[in-house]
C-alpha cells in the first residue's frame, strides 16, 4: 500500500469545524446502550466472591451448598479457568487476578464466582460459600513495601534490573534508569540546589459506568460478549487465550463507553462472566458495583519521588536526578519506568539521570490512568523547579522557558525531538491575560508542564460507499471522546462530501481486522490516519470508475470537492462526475465502492501542555477552591476543536480532584475504607471553575493533517500547577498530594509553630 | 420482605409492636434504600409511613411549628414562616445530600439514623427542637438531643415513631445557623460542624445561647458550656476565642477517612466561631 502520512500543509473544509456527534442524542435521551443495557433472553446473573483479607492463603473453598441452593446455575473457582497461559508470566498474573489461585493478594481479590437466576439467589449463594483463608502479614505502603524486612508478597520476585541478581526476593520487581551526561559533575557546576521529596496517593479513574458485560458461550464452543471495554479486539485475544478458544471463535463488541481513562484497558470479569455462562450454558450478565469497581479493577500508582536539580545563577539547569518508587498492585509492572522516561521530558538538560523502583503491594493491580504514570513525576518534578525558580529570584514561566526542549534536543528517556510544543505553550502562558489577573489574600498563582508520548499502533478502517453516495465508515477503535465524529469528519475532508453525509460506528471483533485499543491518545490519530487512507483508496476506485465511464485514462481524472474531474482540454466537454453519480451507477461499473486500510500508525507526535490555576486557600480550614484555571496544550490539528477542548478540560478536572481530594485509603487491617463515591472524593460540578483552554497547532510532521494525540497530556501538569498554587498561597511547600484539608492544615501549623 | 403502608400512627405503632424480624421504618429512604442496597441490612418488615395523616404536615400553632414526620427537606425549605423563623435548621435541612435527595429525606429520617455527622441534628439541638413520639405506650414529648445515643442507635422503644418534630415560636431578636466542614462544595457529609442559636436583650447583648457540634464525638453534642461563656456579650473577639477553645475541648473526635483528631478539633473552634456570629447577625446584632 503507497500510503504516505507524512504531513502535507492544505486547506481544510471539514477538519477544524465543530458538528453535532453522531452519538449525541442518544446519549442525552438516555437511548445509548452501555455495558449493562445489552440483555438476553435466558441470561444468569453473575456475582463474584470477593477477598476481605489484603493477604491470605486459599487454604480450601467449597462450593457445595452453593450450589446446591435452588436457582444456582454454575459456581466457579479457580478450577474452572485452568492455566492456558503456556508461560506467559503477563497472561498468568491476568488470569491470577480474575481468579485468586493459591493466594488472595488484597482486599477485594476474587477468590469465586456463581451464576444465578436473579441477584438475590446469587448474593445468598456468596454467603453460602466457604472459603477457609490463612491470613499472611500485608504491607500497602509503598515506601513499606520497599523495604527488605517487608512482608513479601510473592517470594519469586528477584529484583531485575541490577548489576547482579540478588540473592534474596523482595517486593521491587524491577529497576529501570534512564539519562545522559555526568549528573554529578552537573551538581558540581550548580550554584543552588533543590532536593525534595514527594508523596502521591493513590487514585482511582473514577470513570461513571461501572464494568459489565454480557458473556454467551454457545453449546458448539463458538461465544459472545457484550462488554464496555476501551479495545474489544484486546479483550478478544485476552478472553479467547484464558478461556482456550480460537480468537475468530470469539466476538466480542463493545458497548457505549461512560468513561475509561486506562481503567478498561485490561480485563478484570470478563472471562469469569465466560467460564459463568460456559458452565451453567446459558448467557450471564456481570456488572460490577462500585465498591467492587474500587476494591479490584485498576487504579493508579501510589509513589514516593525523590528530585534533585541544580542550576547556575544565570537560571542555566545543570544537572537533574530523580528516584522514583510506584505501586504496582501484587503484580509485575512497568509503571515507575514510564515516570522515569517523563520526569524530566520537557527539558534540555546535559546531565540527567532517573531512576525507577516497581512495588508490590497488597493493593489491587495497577491500571494505566490517562498518561500512566506521569502526572506523579510531574508533580515532582515541575515543584522542584519551581521552588528552584525562587531560589534564583527567576520568574517561574521565565526559568523554564529557558530550559525547555526544542527540536533536536535529546529527550531525558533517550530519543532527538522533532517539532514539539512546549516552548511554544510556555510563551502562550507568559502573555496570557489569566497570568497578570490581580489575586487577593489567601489567593495564589501557580503553572507548569507537563509532557505525555502518545501513540499509534495497529489500526483498520472500512469506508463503505452507498448506492446513494452516503458513506458508512467501520472502525475498531471504541469512541471514548468524540472520535466517532472527528474520524466522520476526516472521512468528508478526503472525499470532499458533507459531513452530514458520513456515518461512523464502532465495528465487532468479528467485522474488522485488529485494531490495538484506544490508549495512548491514539483514537483519533491513528483512526485518522487509516480513515484518509481507506479514504484516498476509494477514491481511486472512484477515479476508475469515472474513467471507465468517460472511456479514458485514469490519470487523467482527478478528485476535487467530491467530484472526478477530467483534466485536459481535450475533455473539456465532460463535465466533472460527483461522488453520488459514480456511486448510484456502481453496480453497472464493476460493484461497490469501498476502501479498506489497515496499518501501524507510527510517529504519534510527543505532546505538551502548560497549565495555570489560581487557588485560594482557608487558612483556618485548609480548605482549597480553584478559582481559575487555564489549559494550554498542543494539539497538531484540532480535528474537532470543541472535543479537543473536552479532553482539555477533562484532564483538568480529574487533575484537580487528584491534587485536593482523592486518595484510596487502607485501614490498618489492609482494607479499603473508602471504595464509593461519598469517601472517595471526585469534584462535583459545583467545586470547578469554568476550565478556560488554548489550542496550539504545532503540526505532527507523520500525520497527513498534523494530528497529535490530546486526551491524556490534559491530566499530567495540574498536580503540579495546584501545588504551586497552594503553595504560593499558603507560603508551604506542600510535598504529599492529595492535598487534602487536614493535611494543608497540618502544614500550616508546623509552620507556625516553627 | 413485606411492605405496608398503614394510613394510621396508631396503625403504624401496632404493626411494629408486633414484629418478630428486624423492622424499619421508610419515610424518605434516603437512608434506608441505600443501605438495603448496599446489602448492609435485610429488613422483614418495612412500615411506609408517609400516607399517615397528618405526618406530611407542617403547622403552625400557639407555641410553634410541628413538623410532620413525612416532611421532606424540600417542602420545610419553602415554607417562608419556618424559613424567617429558623433559618439555621433550614439550612443545614437543605445541606444534606442532593437536591433529589432533598426532595425526599425528613429531618426526623435523619435524627433517627443517628448519625454523628447528620447536619440537621446540631441545628435541632440547637434550636431546642422536641420530637413527639408514638409508640405502644401512648405518646410522650422527648429532646431531640436525647434520641441518638451512638451511631445508628437511638433511645426509642420497640414500636416507637416520631411523628413529629417541634420548633418554638421566636421572640424577637433571635437568630440560629449551622455550618459545616466538607471538602467539596456540596454532595458531601460532614467532616465536623456547628449550629448555634441565640436570643438578644434589648440591647444587643445575648440573652440565651444554644451551641451544638456534629462529628465531634459518637452522638450530636450540646456544649452547655459554649452556650454560657456567650451569654451576657455582644460577641467580641475575646469571647468568640473561649467559644472556640471550649468547643475544641469538648470534641471527643475519632481519626478517620473523612478527617483527623487534631483537624476536627481545630475546626470545630473555627466553625463555632463562624456560625455565631452569623447568628448574631441574623438575631439583629451588631
Amino acid at each position: 500500500m503507497n500510503f504516505d502520512p507524512r504531513f502535507s500543509g492544505r486547506k481544510f473544509a471539514s477538519v477544524g469545524t465543530r458538528p453535532i456527534r453522531p452519538d449525541g442524542v442518544d446519549k442525552v435521551t438516555g437511548r445509548a446502550r452501555y455495558g449493562a443495557d445489552f440483555n438476553m433472553a435466558g441470561q444468569l446473573v453473575g456475582r463474584i466472591l470477593r477477598s476481605p483479607h489484603a493477604h491470605a492463603v486459599i487454604k480450601s473453598i467449597d462450593t457445595s451448598k452453593a450450589e446446591k441452593l435452588a436457582g444456582v446455575k454454575a459456581v466457579i473457582t479457580a478450577k474452572d479457568l485452568p492455566d492456558l497461559t503456556d508461560g506467559d508470566a503477563a497472561m498468568h498474573d491476568i488470569l491470577d487476578n480474575c481468579m485468586a489461585r493459591k493466594k488472595a493478594l488484597y482486599d477485594g481479590h476474587a477468590v469465586a464466582a456463581v451464576a444465578a437466576i436473579d441477584a438475590r439467589i446469587a448474593r445468598q449463594a456468596l454467603k453460602l460459600i466457604e472459603v477457609e483463608y490463612e491470613v499472611l502479614p500485608h504491607v500497602t505502603d509503598v515506601d513499606e513495601a520497599a523495604h527488605h524486612h517487608a512482608p513479601l508478597i510473592n517470594d519469586q520476585v528477584f529484583t531485575e534490573g541490577l548489576e547482579e541478581k540478588p540473592a534474596k526476593p523482595s517486593n521491587i520487581t524491577k529497576r529501570t534508569q534512564f539519562g545522559h551526561g555526568d549528573v554529578h559533575k552537573g551538581f558540581a557546576e550548580a550554584d543552588f540546589v533543590v532536593e525534595r521529596s514527594f508523596k502521591t496517593e493513590q487514585t482511582h479513574q473514577g470513570y461513571i459506568e461501572p464494568h459489565a458485560c454480557v458473556a454467551s458461550v454457545n453449546a458448539d464452543g463458538t461465544a459472545d460478549l457484550w462488554v464496555c471495554t476501551q479495545g474489544h479486539f484486546v479483550y478478544r485475544q485476552h478472553c479467547a487465550q484464558l478461556l482456550g478458544l480460537e480468537a475468530s471463535k470469539l466476538r466480542v463488541t463493545s458497548s457505549e463507553i461512560g468513561g475509561g481513562f486506562g481503567g478498561k484497558t485490561h480485563v478484570w470479569a470478563e472471562p469469569v462472566a465466560l467460564a459463568l455462562s460456559r458452565k451453567a450454558g446459558r448467557p450471564v450478565k456481570l456488572v460490577m458495583t462500585r465498591d467492587e469497581v474500587f476494591r479490584a479493577s485498576g487504579p493508579t500508582s501510589a509513589t514516593s519521588i525523590d528530585v534533585r536539580i541544580g542550576a547556575r545563577k544565570d537560571g542555566t539547569i545543570t544537572a537533574a536526578e530523580a528516584t522514583l518508587r510506584y505501586s504496582c498492585g501484587p503484580y509485575a509492572g512497568s509503571w515507575a519506568e514510564i515516570g522515569a522516561m517523563t520526569a524530566f521530558a520537557c527539558y534540555k538538560l546535559e546531565n540527567v539521570k532517573t531512576v525507577g523502583y516497581e512495588v508490590l503491594v497488597n493493593r489491587p493491580k495497577t491500571a494505566a490512568y490517562r498518561a500512566p504514570s506521569a502526572p506523579m513525576a510531574a508533580f515532582a518534578v515541575e515543584s522542584a523547579v519551581d521552588e528552584l525558580a525562587k531560589e534564583l529570584g527567576m520568574d517561574a514561566v521565565d526559568f523554564r522557558i529557558k530550559n525547555a526542549a526544542q527540536e533536536g534536543t535529546r529527550a531525558s528517556y533517550g530519543p532527538v525531538y522533532g517539532p514539539i510544543g512546549i516552548g511554544p505553550t510556555l510563551e502562550a502562558v507568559k502573555h496570557h491575560p489569566h497570568m497578570k489577573a490581580p489575586l487577593k489574600e489567601n489567593q495564589g498563582r501557580g503553572m507548569a508542564c507537563g509532557f505525555w508520548f502518545n501513540f499509534g499502533g495497529q489500526t483498520c478502517t472500512d469506508l463503505n460507499i452507498g448506492m446513494d453516495g452516503s458513506v458508512s465508515l467501520a472502525v475498531g477503535t471504541v469512541d471514548v471522546g468524540g472520535s466517532r465524529a472527528s474520524l466522520s469528519l476526516v472521512a468528508a475532508e478526503e472525499l470532499g462530501i458533507d459531513y452530514s453525509h458520513v456515518k461512523a460506528i464502532v465495528a465487532d471483533t468479528s467485522s474488522l481486522g485488529y485494531n490495538d485499543m484506544t490508549d495512548g491518545s491514539r483514537g483519533t490519530f491513528s483512526s485518522s490516519m487509516a480513515t484518509i487512507s481507506a479514504a484516498r483508496n476509494a477514491i481511486k476506485i472512484l477515479r476508475e470508475r469515472a474513467a471507465q465511464t468517460w472511456d479514458i485514462p485514469v490519470e487523467d481524472v482527478h478528485w476535487e470537492k467530491g467530484h472526478a474531474i477530467a483534466k485536459g482540454e481535450k475533455y473539456g466537454n465532460l463535465s466533472p462526475l460527483s461522488l453520488k453519480e459514480i456511486a448510484a451507477a456502481s453496480g453497472k461499473t464493476g460493484g461497490p465502492i469501498a476502501g479498506h486500510s489497515e496499518l501501524v500508525a507510527d510517529g504519534a507526535g510527543v505532546s505538551f501542555a502548560t497549565h495555570i490555576c489560581d487557588v485560594e486557600v482557608d487558612p483556618e480550614t485548609g480548605s482549597t477552591r480553584v478559582i481559575r484555571y487555564t489549559v494550554v496544550q498542543d494539539a497538531g490539528k484540532a480535528v474537532h476543536p470543541t472535543y479537543v477542548e473536552g479532553q482539555y478540560q477533562g484532564g483538568a478536572a480529574q487533575g484537580i480532584g487528584w491534587a485536593l481530594n482523592e486518595e484510596y485509603i487502607y485501614g490498618k487491617d489492609g482494607r479499603l475504607q473508602n471504595a464509593g463515591f461519598l469517601d472517595y472524593r471526585i469534584p462535583v460540578c459545583s467545586d470547578l471553575p469554568m476550565i478556560d483552554t488554548q489550542i496550539l497547532e504545532i503540526p505532527n510532521p507523520n500525520h497527513p493533517y498534523g494530528v497529535r494525540g490530546v486526551g491524556e497530556t490534559s491530566i499530567v501538569p495540574p498536580l503540579a500547577a495546584i501545588a504551586n498554587a497552594v503553595s504560593n498561597a499558603v507560603g508551604v511547600r506542600m510535598t504529599h498530594i492529595p492535598m487534602s484539608p487536614p493535611r494543608i492544615l497540618a502544614a500550616l501549623d508546623a509552620e507556625r509553630e516553627g | 420482605m413485606r411492605y405496608i403502608r398503614p394510613l394510621s400512627i396508631e396503625d403504624a405503632v401496632g404493626e411494629l409492636a408486633k414484629a418478630v424480624g428486624p423492622a424499619a421504618i421508610l419515610a424518605g429512604g434516603s437512608d434506608l434504600l441505600v443501605r438495603m442496597k448496599g446489602g448492609f441490612i435485610e429488613p422483614e418488615l418495612i412500615v411506609d409511613i408517609k400516607r399517615i395523616d397528618g405526618l406530611g404536615d407542617i403547622t403552625e400553632t400557639a407555641e410553634g411549628f410541628r413538623i410532620g414526620a413525612a416532611v421532606p427537606c424540600a417542602v420545610l425549605g419553602e415554607n417562608k414562616a419556618v424559613r424567617k423563623a429558623w433559618p439555621g435548621v433550614v439550612e443545614a435541612a437543605n445541606l444534606i445530600g442532593s437536591k433529589q435527595v432533598q426532595g425526599r429525606c425528613t429531618i426526623t429520617g435523619n435524627l433517627c439514623n443517628a448519625s454523628p455527622a447528620a447536619d440537621s441534628v446540631p441545628a435541632l439541638v440547637a434550636a431546642g427542637a422536641k420530637a413527639v413520639v408514638a409508640g405502644p405506650s401512648g405518646k410522650r414529648t422527648i429532646a431531640v438531643e436525647t434520641v441518638p445515643t451512638g451511631p445508628g442507635r437511638t433511645s426509642l422503644a420497640k414500636g416507637e415513631i416520631i411523628e413529629a418534630i417541634l420548633l418554638d415560636k421566636r421572640p424577637e431578636h433571635a437568630g440560629d445557623a449551622y455550618l459545616r466542614f466538607i471538602p467539596r462544595t456540596e454532595m458531601d457529609i460532614a467532616v465536623v460542624s456547628a449550629g448555634v442559636n441565640l436570643t438578644l436583650d434589648e440591647h444587643g447583648a445575648i440573652k440565651t445561647a444554644r451551641v451544638a457540634l456534629g462529628a465531634a464525638a459518637p452522638t450530636v453534642l450540646l456544649v452547655e458550656e459554649a452556650g454560657q461563656v456567650l451569654v451576657g456579650s455582644k460577641l467580641d473577639e475575646a469571647t468568640l476565642e473561649r467559644l472556640a477553645k471550649i468547643c475544641s475541648g469538648a470534641c471527643r473526635p475519632i481519626d478517620d477517612k473523612r478527617g483527623t483528631i487534631e483537624f476536627r478539633r481545630k475546626v470545630a473552634g473555627v466553625l463555632a466561631r463562624r456560625v455565631a456570629a452569623i447568628a448574631y447577625k441574623r438575631a439583629g446584632g451588631k
